[in-house]
């Protein structure tokens, strides 16, 4: 490996890493919110909107990041929808990453107890106390540990971004082997890179687990 | 209308089809590959031996912390010009999937056999069974049951994961698509919509169905 070659390539890296980082984070700031919305609606079974979310969390589960750019980018612009790389990047993760969000939060609300809200109630809380200091809390502790395996999953998905010619780190990588053929240092500095941002949030899912791992609280 | 019209001029919709089974034949062929492998070091990450343990850990975490992406990059460029061997698209695909498919599948091995409290080992011997009875008749079929339908929900994922192979320069399905996409160009200016509608739906056919199964077996047995 050249060390001169890598000295060269690691602005470019660096600034790839960043795109990935901002467009993964933003990415998955709005899948939770898709996911926190959608999964209320489950958990209360709201009425047709029920239906809605359901052929959402199907039709995002069951196909390919990469497939959902390809149509977002390339075939809705002939409706009339047009998006550019970044937005149609966001846009994709979080279509992706929602149903995942959504389907974590659902099975944390349904893991607490139902009685825990009917002795709420009895107790004189109204609705949004119950939920607010009864539930959700409950619900976040079981939800952390598949919340983290969502977050790594997403940043992970973020690989494809290049398909939409956004220059990430994948990007970067084969545009660089393209052009002057040094492919082991792209390759090495793509997976430090890659390494770099994804350690840390294996490591801090793993401390999380161990901290807040009480499920059965109250039992 | 929309440029769905597109998929069903000449054979275009024979080639589309065609791309997915490009595309599925590389999931089965790693599915095959990977369940087998999958089980033997699920097996040993369960197991005692600390070294062995040690070494699976940093293998598996390693597969399964980078992206699939990045793996197909690593054999396809990485291997090819460090060793100077001629590896195809394909080739590549399915010695990545098969790594990442028997990661993903011993954790799932190593997961199901922990779930298999102490006391079934326990009462197993103390009815008089042999390690190796209490093996075959007690923890093997609980195990079975148990990873069938997250094997399929596995294999969902890799059709899923199969899509990548488009960015080696594998021609699947949405290689296809491009295709038919550039040469109906003039007569069908919004093929796009139409193609990638179509290869949307496709992908979603092929993973939803093993979805249903899976989630049905889950009912079943848990």
């Amino acid at each position: 490996m050249d060390t001169q070659v890598l000295q060269e390539y690691l602005p470019l890296f660096g600034e790839a890493a960043l795109l990935t980082v901002g467009l993964g984070a933003a990415g998955i700031a709005v899948s939770i919110v898709i996911g926190l919305v959608c999964s209320l609606v489950q958990y209360y079974k709201v009425p047709v909107a029920r239906r809605l979310v359901q052929i959402y969390i199907e039709l995002s589960r069951n196909t390919p990041l990469l497939i959902q750019l390809f149509f977002i980018y390339y075939g809705l612009p002939k409706l009339g929808i047009k998006t550019d790389p970044t937005a149609c990047g966001i846009a994709g993760l979080a279509f992706l990453g929602g149903s995942y969000m959504a389907e974590t939060f659902r099975s944390g609300l349904e893991a607490v107890d139902r009685v825990h809200s009917e002795s709420a109630f009895s107790l004189g809380l109204n609705r949004f106390q119950t939920f607010a200091y009864v539930i959700l809390p409950q619900a976040v502790s079981t939800s952390i540990p598949p919340f983290v395996a969502n977050v790594i999953f997403l940043l992970k998905e973020t690989s494809v971004f290049s398909a939409v010619s956004l220059m990430d780190l994948m990007f970067t990588a084969k545009d660089l082997i393209g052009l002057y053929y040094n492919t082991t240092e792209s390759l090495f500095l793509l997976v430090v890179f890659y390494l770099i941002i994804l350690l840390p949030v294996s490591l801090l899912g793993t401390l999380l687990e161990k901290k807040v791992g009480v499920p059965d609280v109250g039992d | 209308m929309w440029g769905i019209e597109v998929i069903f001029k000449g054979r275009n919709l024979i080639r589309l089809l065609e791309g997915l089974g490009a595309a599925l034949e590389i999931s089965l062929i790693s599915v095959l590959i990977s369940i087998p492998i999958g089980i033997i070091l699920g097996v040993l990450m369960a197991g005692k031996n600390p070294v062995i343990k040690a070494v699976l850990r940093i293998y598996l975490d390693f597969i399964r912390i980078m992206p699939q992406l990045v793996l197909l990059f690593l054999v396809f460029f990485g291997t090819t010009k460090v060793w100077g061997w001629d590896l195809s698209g394909e080739v590549s695909s399915v010695i990545v999937f098969s790594m990442w498919g028997a990661a993903e599948m011993s954790d799932l091995v190593r997961g199901a056999l922990k779930a298999i409290p102490k006391h079934q080992y326990e009462s197993a011997q103390s009815l008089g069974f042999t390690p190796l009875q209490t093996k075959a008749y007690i923890i093997i079929p609980q195990c079975v049951r148990r990873l069938i339908p997250l094997s399929i929900n596995l294999i969902t994922r890799m059709i899923k994961t199969t899509s990548l192979v488009l960015m080696i320069g594998v021609v699947e399905v949405l290689k296809v698509a491009q295709q038919i996409i550039e040469a109906n160009r003039m007569t069908s200016p919004n093929a796009a919509f139409g193609v990638y509608l179509f290869v949307f739906v496709l992908y979603f056919a092929a993973c939803f169905i093993l979805s249903l199964i899976a989630r049905q077996l889950e009912r079943k047995w848990s």
